[in-house]
């Protein structure tokens, strides 16, 4: 060791460092595409629950058009409208509609443009019963009120005659996330339960009376498949892709209806007249025979001013696209498409981007 | 930073170009700029993390005051923010896990170092260091699976049956709960207790196990009345990293802790902690008040974390004292 000097030592080392950085610089420029002079790049963040027919929309338009690529980070409706606001990003998603005061915040007016729809079922695990279960409104804010706590409870049984239901305690589960589900769950029972909207209220994330907090979507169903007389609550495509099974709801028609994709698009219809210009609309309780009562729209966020010419028409012919032949992915991944009329609103909506 | 030693006899390395080549050349002004680099940038690091979390949550600092810290309402909707339940049930949930693992850790490590045959003793040390390194959601996911099931069904019902007296163990038995977010968080910590206490106890000299032999103690004896007492100091420290482990610990716990932020004297009953609220509620937090409170939490757990580990020190240095009088 001797014979090797210090300063060998220490032109070795430097070397080392030298050629590390090297290596590490030559290998990140290979991980990202270097963009090319017609390259475009466009950034988005926000809601989680679109995610994955958001990627398959940005991957196939990027198969037309080679040339451009949206990135698309699934942080959260939340964190997607911070990051609109700030300017981090491009265009924001969320499954709630910015208020007012946000929109006060923004540099630009900001439009909401409904991409798919979503649905929200519950999902119960009682021993020995198989059948589904009918839900209203009313029981539902009672039970996650505490005030039914039994499933033997006469209100329950009201609405399903030929059903026993064992005299067990109901187990109420509900998201300890933050999330756009919890949002339309608690709308749906603010709307029918005046008592919910003044104890509760609506939100992303509430503070419940009674119950259990499970994570995300699969500690929902983890809790309620692993706890005796559980209920809960999860988006539709969830309890579609894992075969959950999931009660019916009555809607504002008085019709008990099974969610299902024809239902949560027809509950968007219900509402298509009374529809406002900018889309803030909450579509639970939809009136309809068919609609079912839980649903909502999915939002992109996008900016009417946008500075770069290029970017300003990608988003253009995305929208445009998205609404026409996006539109068919939607089923296939069991999210709900748009209905007829609402497409045509949002179509005109575009020429507002300058 | 105050603890590192400058060399005195030496000009400072940045003020005359030749001393800096000179002290290059020995390498030793070098290594001590490098390394205090290094130690300076964990203490920069530490202060600019207090900063932003302290400028980040202003607003409801001076909107709730000091009664964030007494607030047992969590309401996001009203725009009501208090901070006790979550500390309450960070801190039982971690006391749990250490009054688990601390016994069958400490016991396991000595069983290791002293007692098993090298063989089996480097087999399952390899094990443990093993189980250390598994993601926690993983630990969460048994958790829900089969931990919380299982509690449910023999667990609880047995601690019912026989300490029911007791407020700790009433109440309905839901499978999660604090207890098994204790439970899930003991078997996390316990790879890191046996892993160091290991360490430690094979680190005694020789010759403090001979010279008790020598005095005529049987092997037990002079495992436990010198051997053990020899470590105590590093077990500590070991028990201090699995507690921080256990206070900072998100997923697992927050899997199976059932996430509903009330103060129960039952330990069957659901929780909530500071870490699970924080990575649960900040990605949807919309409204400017919310964000800030959950911020603010990150604060507090960082005092919490201070405060413990303040008193793990007086802890360790009392023990010491009275150590070395006797």
């Amino acid at each position: 060791m001797k014979k090797l000097s210090n300063p060998a030592i220490i032109i070795m080392s430097a070397a080392l460092v030298l050629t590390s950085l090297v290596a590490f610089h030559s290998s990140a420029s290979n991980a990202a595409p270097v963009p090319t002079p017609d390259q475009i790049m466009l950034t988005g963040a926000g809601a989680t629950f679109p995610y994955p027919i958001y990627s398959k929309w940005f991957s196939d338009y990027n198969k037309i058009h080679s040339n451009i690529q949206i990135n698309y980070q699934s942080i959260g409706s939340g964190a997607g409208i911070r990051q609109l606001l700030s300017g981090t990003v491009d265009f924001g998603a969320s499954d709630v509609p910015m208020n007012d005061e946000q929109l006060g915040q923004a540099k630009t007016k900001i439009l909401h443009f409904p991409t798919v729809l979503g649905a929200v079922v519950p999902i119960y695990n009682i021993s020995g019963v198989s059948r589904e279960l009918n839900f209203t409104g009313e029981v539902l804010a009672d039970i996650y009120l505490g005030k039914i706590t039994k499933w033997n409870d006469p209100e329950i049984a009201k609405y399903n005659n030929g059903v026993s239901l064992p005299a067990q305690d109901i187990v109420v589960v509900h998201r300890s996330d933050g999330s756009g589900t919890t949002y339309v769950w608690t709308d749906y029972l603010s709307k029918v339960f005046t008592e919910w909207q003044s104890k509760v209220g609506r939100n992303a994330s509430v503070n419940w009376p009674v119950g259990l907090g499970g994570k995300g979507s699969e500690g929902v169903t983890g809790l309620v498949k692993e706890t005796p007389g559980a209920l809960g609550y999860v988006e539709l495509t969830y309890a579609l892709q894992n075969k959950i099974a999931y009660g019916r709801v009555r809607n504002a028609a008085g019709v008990f209806v099974k969610a299902g994709i024809a239902g949560v698009t027809a509950a968007a219809a219900g509402y298509a007249t009374v529809m406002p210009e900018d889309f803030r609309i909450s579509i639970t309780n939809a009136p309809g025979e068919s609609a079912y009562p839980i649903a909502s729209f999915t939002y992109l966020l996008i900016p009417t001013r946008i500075e770069n010419a290029t970017k300003k028409k990608v988003i253009t012919d995305f929208l445009g696209w998205m609404l026409n032949d996006g539109q068919e992915d939607a089923e296939p991944l069991t999210y709900a498409p748009l209905p007829k009329e609402v497409v045509a609103k949002e179509l005109k909506q575009i020429s507002q981007i300058q | 930073m105050a603890g590192i030693p400058v060399p005195t006899g030496r000009a400072p390395a940045n003020r005359r170009a030749p001393a800096l080549i000179q002290g290059l050349r020995s390498g030793d002004t070098f290594a001590h700029l490098i390394t205090l680099l290094c130690a300076a940038s964990v203490l920069l690091l530490s202060i600019a993390l207090v900063y932003e979390l302290y400028t980040n949550s202003t607003t409801a600092q001076h909107k709730f005051g000091l009664r964030f810290l007494t607030g047992r309402t969590w309401d996001p909707v009203s725009g009501e923010f208090g901070a006790l339940p979550f500390v309450f049930g960070t801190l039982v949930t971690s006391a749990l896990a250490l009054l688990m693992a601390v016994p069958l850790g400490v016991g396991a490590a000595i069983f290791l170092s002293e007692l098993a045959p090298p063989r089996i003793s480097n087999a399952l040390t390899f094990v443990i260091e093993l189980l250390a390194a598994v993601p926690s959601v993983i630990y969460g996911l048994l958790g829900i699976f089969i931990t919380a099931p299982f509690l449910r069904q023999y667990g609880e019902p047995f601690l019912k049956r026989t300490l029911g007296f007791l407020p700790l163990f009433q109440g309905p038995m839901y499978g999660v709960g604090v207890l098994t977010a204790g439970f899930v968080l003991a078997i996390m910590v316990v790879p890191f207790v046996i892993s160091l206490s290991r360490e430690v106890l094979m680190a005694v000299p020789m010759d403090q196990r001979e010279g008790a032999l020598g005095l005529g103690a049987t092997k037990w004896e002079s495992t436990w009345q010198v051997v053990v007492p020899y470590a105590r100091l590093g077990i500590m420290a070991s028990i201090f990293l699995a507690l921080a482990r256990a206070l900072g610990e998100t997923m697992a716990v927050t899997m199976v802790i059932g996430n509903d932020p009330k103060i129960s004297s039952s330990l069957f009953a659901p929780g909530y902690s500071i870490a699970a609220v924080i990575a649960n509620e900040f990605a949807e937090a919309t409204a400017d008040l919310h964000l800030q409170a959950l911020i603010e939490l990150g604060l507090v757990l960082f005092a919490l974390t201070i405060v413990i580990n303040g008193l793990a020190r007086i802890v360790i240095i009392s023990t010491t004292q009275k150590g070395s009088s006797q």
